[in-house]
């Protein structure tokens, strides 16, 4: 007996097929079957055809000469009775950003938005319909904000144009919660563009001081550019440094040392003395130092403050849960918001639909794909009256549910009122920088206070004062403050190019520090959909192929749809006859003069097929008969990701390896293997399990990392001190994370953690480098012979000195580990 | 040297010219999305909004 195997790499269309067909005149795709040809033009789906027309029609062709890929293909038709909910008051009110009863202004994201001609289409956008306003489009968040009349468009109509359009924006449960904060990143430009200002122009004024010029000619100089400098100096003081004032204010009250605290001293110190020797005419001050000192600061926390704008590193069920659904009233259909529902009413789920709440079934037949939500990862089926729970998607036909539960008390939204998301868990204070700081800061205010006391000993209270000062002066952490931000901000940016993304740069040394690494099967370490089909039984010849392929396309059941996307090769569809599915058990059909059965063992034996008793017991199994004889079966089996056994394998030497798996013990053997008889496989794991397994390791010691995809590893992502968010797609939906990695990098998480590790090494030298110099100020200090000049170059040189060191040293090791440069 | 009585109040008038031309500009939120300006003006026309500007003030 032979072995045909059927990779699933059959299913994408061969190359040359690709070259063959024309390219659609919208966006830009290769016409496939479903192709239209109008105007003189190819296009591959009528949807396509349409939005050529609505754009040829109001005179915006110029579209098409912007991008060679401008359209947005449209996935599924969409009716303005579908955005009718929008309208209700209460959903309105929480979408509309602003509205004075006359116009209103809105913010979609739009997820299609990829380049220049989308930009300007939708800022086109009023040329479509009356009421329609300005609208301006962030790139880079693909968001875009439109204003309009009330009175002529209303916001279901403006949704309904956006998707008639290809830019469908994402409407989901979360948008209702309203606008989040915006970040503080005006304010921080502001005071870094002020501190910068005034370094500038006290520079200018302290340059001509330092080279004598105070001296030249017969007018002193020296108090009046003291006094402009005070000028300049003060706003700087008050405004720029103002997070210093507060955070250090927080140190004081909560008895806690950060880095904050020693350099709001210094920054006291150096004020204080310059005011004293310009009001007392004795010298001209550390002005330039001070805003120099202070314009470093806020340029490392700008480096420091770099985010990702479209992803978002907190979200909950809510962001995933679609925000309205069709809920049956009487005989009418209706589209409500999800926040609408109460337990008892009808919803109507369509084939792709996401199921809002534990439900029942009423009638229909569900093919539940529950992969996102436990983890199982083969779609189950359910009949009438059964369970079915919140978070599954119905990969069937139309099934009509009856809701059990509230949205907020099912099944798996029930985890979110577990305990571990209520507290924030405070990452920024356990850091390098403040473990150090407190040694620092100790050694300074020893030698501070034993300069001063030395001096005073020796008769010498003016010494005694100026060597005090000095030292606070000299001793503030500039560069130490800078050495973390550049470093491992550096690191994170070259992470990013490689599509790893992290929250923060905490999150580094919290990955440099993890000594258990916890996997989620599917979804993680299994790619999803991308399951291997094999053929068990003699070779199918072509025609049996071509007429199993054309009988598949009649089916939306998920086993048949993939052994037909694994067949398809380059057949064309051939007629199929008297086609009849019996849900559950199978289907049957005509097709070039050959019967062919095709459904489960027990159901072609009830039509006395004989079913070879080795093929019986095969899981996820379709077996054929064709003119009433067995010919064989399709087996379906879930693959790893590429490379995914040499993670593990470069992983283990140095890691505690574990599995969590909501999914079966199917595949208990074929994992053992893969992770060696060290590691902890858990099967059958609810959310809630998963994120007790990863308390109690906590508990033990450990640090811990969860690697996950789906909702059901949210818990676990959220307690575990390094929760690693496997996403098909940047963008699309993640749970809350502190990393958010794009699934073909996976199997460089090894490296990316060893990268984390050398990292974290380069902070620890770069503090040492910013520590020498200050203690060679230190020493110029407790002589009491600190001067300005000193200072002005003493400060910068150490700041950029390490700087440079942080960010070079950081690009050599992304060198190292070959994370340099873009991805291919 | 007395001239430099002159120079001095007239540098920081110029100065202080593009302090608050810089205030402005982060005001109005220009150093918000850096990247959509530039891929705009490679469009031929901007668009040209009926009431846009009306809308605009309103804000």
């Amino acid at each position: 007996m032979s072995e045909a195997a059927l990779n699933i790499s059959a299913l994408t269309v061969s190359p040359d097929n690709k070259s063959a067909a024309a390219s659609c005149a919208h966006c830009g795709l290769p016409c496939l079957t479903t192709a239209v040809r109008a105007h003189d033009k190819d296009f591959c789906c009528t949807g396509c055809q349409t939005v050529f027309e609505i754009l040829t029609e109001n005179g915006l062709t110029q579209f098409y000469e912007l991008s060679d890929k401008a359209g947005v293909q449209i996935k599924r038709p969409t009716r303005r009775e579908q955005f009718l909910f929008l309208d209700e008051p209460a959903v309105r009110e929480k979408l509309v950003d602003f509205s004075d009863g006359k116009t209103s202004r809105v913010t979609f994201t739009v997820p299609s938005i990829h380049c220049i001609a989308c930009v300007w289409l939708l800022e086109n956008l009023f040329q479509f319909k009356p009421g329609v306003g300005r609208s301006t489009v962030n790139f880079p968040k693909k968001e875009v904000a439109i204003q309009f009349e009330d009175a002529k468009i209303s916001l279901s109509e403006l949704v309904a144009l956006l998707a008639s359009l290809g830019y469908e924006p994402t409407l989901n449960f979360g948008s209702l919660e309203g606008a989040k904060p915006k970040p503080a990143f005006r304010k921080l430009i502001l005071q870094l563009g002020l501190a910068g200002f005034s370094f500038g122009n006290i520079m200018l004024f302290s340059i001509c001081l330092y080279n004598g010029l105070d001296s030249l000619g017969t007018l002193n100089f020296k108090p009046l550019f003291g006094y402009i400098s005070l000028g300049l100096a003060l706003p700087v003081v008050v405004y720029s440094a103002l997070d210093y004032w507060r955070s250090a204010w927080t140190c004081l009250r909560q008895r806690i040392l950060t880095i904050e605290l020693p350099i709001a001293v210094g920054i006291v110190a150096i004020f204080a003395q310059s005011c004293y020797e310009v009001f007392s005419r004795t010298g001209e001050g550390y002005f330039d130092s001070l805003c120099g000192l202070i314009f470093f600061l806020l340029i490392g926390r700008w480096f420091q403050q770099k985010s990702y704008e479209r992803l978002s590193f907190d979200r909950d069920y809510k962001a995933f849960f679609p925000l309205s659904v069709v809920r049956k009233n009487g005989n009418r259909d209706e589209t409500v918001p999800i926040s609408a529902l109460n337990v008892g009413d009808h919803l109507l789920l369509r084939h792709g639909e996401l199921i809002p709440a534990d439900a029942r079934i009423v009638s229909g037949e569900g093919v539940i794909d529950y992969s996102f939500v436990t983890g199982e990862s083969e779609p189950v089926e359910k009949r009438a009256g059964e369970l079915v729970y919140a978070g599954g998607q119905q990969t069937g036909g139309v099934l009509e549910v009856q809701m059990t539960k509230p949205v907020s008390q099912s099944y798996l939204t029930s985890l979110w009122s577990h305990e571990t998301f209520a507290k924030e868990r405070n990452d920024t204070l356990d850091n390098i920088l403040n473990r150090f700081t407190k040694r620092f800061t100790i050694t300074v205010s020893v030698v501070a206070l034993g300069a001063a006391a030395f001096w005073w000993a020796h008769g010498q209270p003016n010494v005694a004062l100026k060597a005090f000062t000095s030292v606070l002066i000299v001793a503030c952490p500039c560069a130490l403050a800078l050495s973390a931000p550049f470093a491992l901000g550096t690191a994170q940016r070259l992470l990013g190019r490689q599509k790893v993304f992290l929250k923060n740069q905490h999150t580094i040394e919290t990955l440099a520090k993890v000594n258990t690494v916890v996997f989620d099967k599917t979804g993680t370490l299994t790619a999803p959909g991308a399951a291997k089909v094999e053929f068990h039984g003699a070779a199918l010849n072509e025609a049996e192929e071509r007429a199993l392929f054309s009988m598949t396309r009649h089916s939306t059941h998920p086993l048949p749809v993939r052994i037909g996307e694994a067949i398809a090769k380059q057949h064309f569809p051939e007629t199929v006859y008297s086609f009849l599915e019996t849900p559950g058990k199978g289907m049957e059909a005509r097709v070039a003069n050959q019967e062919i059965w095709m459904g489960s063992a027990s159901w072609l034996a009830s039509r006395n097929v004989m079913v070879p008793t080795e093929h019986q017991s095969r899981s996820n199994s379709v077996h054929i008969a064709i003119n009433g004889a067995y010919r064989g079966c399709f087996t379906l089996q879930t693959s790893l990701r590429q490379d995914a056994d040499k993670l593990i394998a470069a992983l283990s030497n140095d890691y505690d390896l574990a599995l969590l798996s909501g999914d079966n013990e199917r595949e208990r053997a074929r994992f053992g293997d893969l992770f060696g008889a060290r590691a902890n496989l858990n099967f059958n794991q609810s959310p809630l399990n998963k994120l007790g397994f990863i308390h109690n390791l906590q508990q033990s010691g450990k640090t811990v990392m969860m690697v996950g995809d789906g909702l059901n590893d949210a818990g676990a992502l959220k307690q575990s001190d390094s929760g690693v968010a496997v996403v098909e797609n940047i963008g699309a939906f993640s749970p809350a994370s502190d990393v958010i990695i794009e699934a073909n990098n996976v199997p460089r998480l090894s490296q990316i953690m060893a990268f984390s590790k050398d990292s974290v090494r380069i902070v620890w030298v770069s503090i040492m480098l910013s520590s020498a110099y200050n203690f060679i100020g230190l020493g110029i200090a407790a002589s009491g012979k600190l001067a300005p000049v000193v200072c002005a170059v003493l400060m910068p040189l150490s700041s950029i000195t390490v700087v440079g060191f942080a960010c070079g040293a950081t690009h050599w090791l992304g060198r190292k580990h070959k994370l340099g440069g873009k991805q291919s | 040297m007395s001239t430099i009585y002159m120079m001095i109040p007239a540098t920081l008038l110029i100065a202080g010219g593009f302090l608050i031309a810089y205030i402005w500009s982060v005001r109005n939120g220009q150093f918000e999305d850096t990247t959509t300006p530039a891929m705009r003006i490679l469009t031929d026309d901007k668009p040209i909004s009926p009431e846009a500007s009306d809308l605009e003030t309103k804000n």
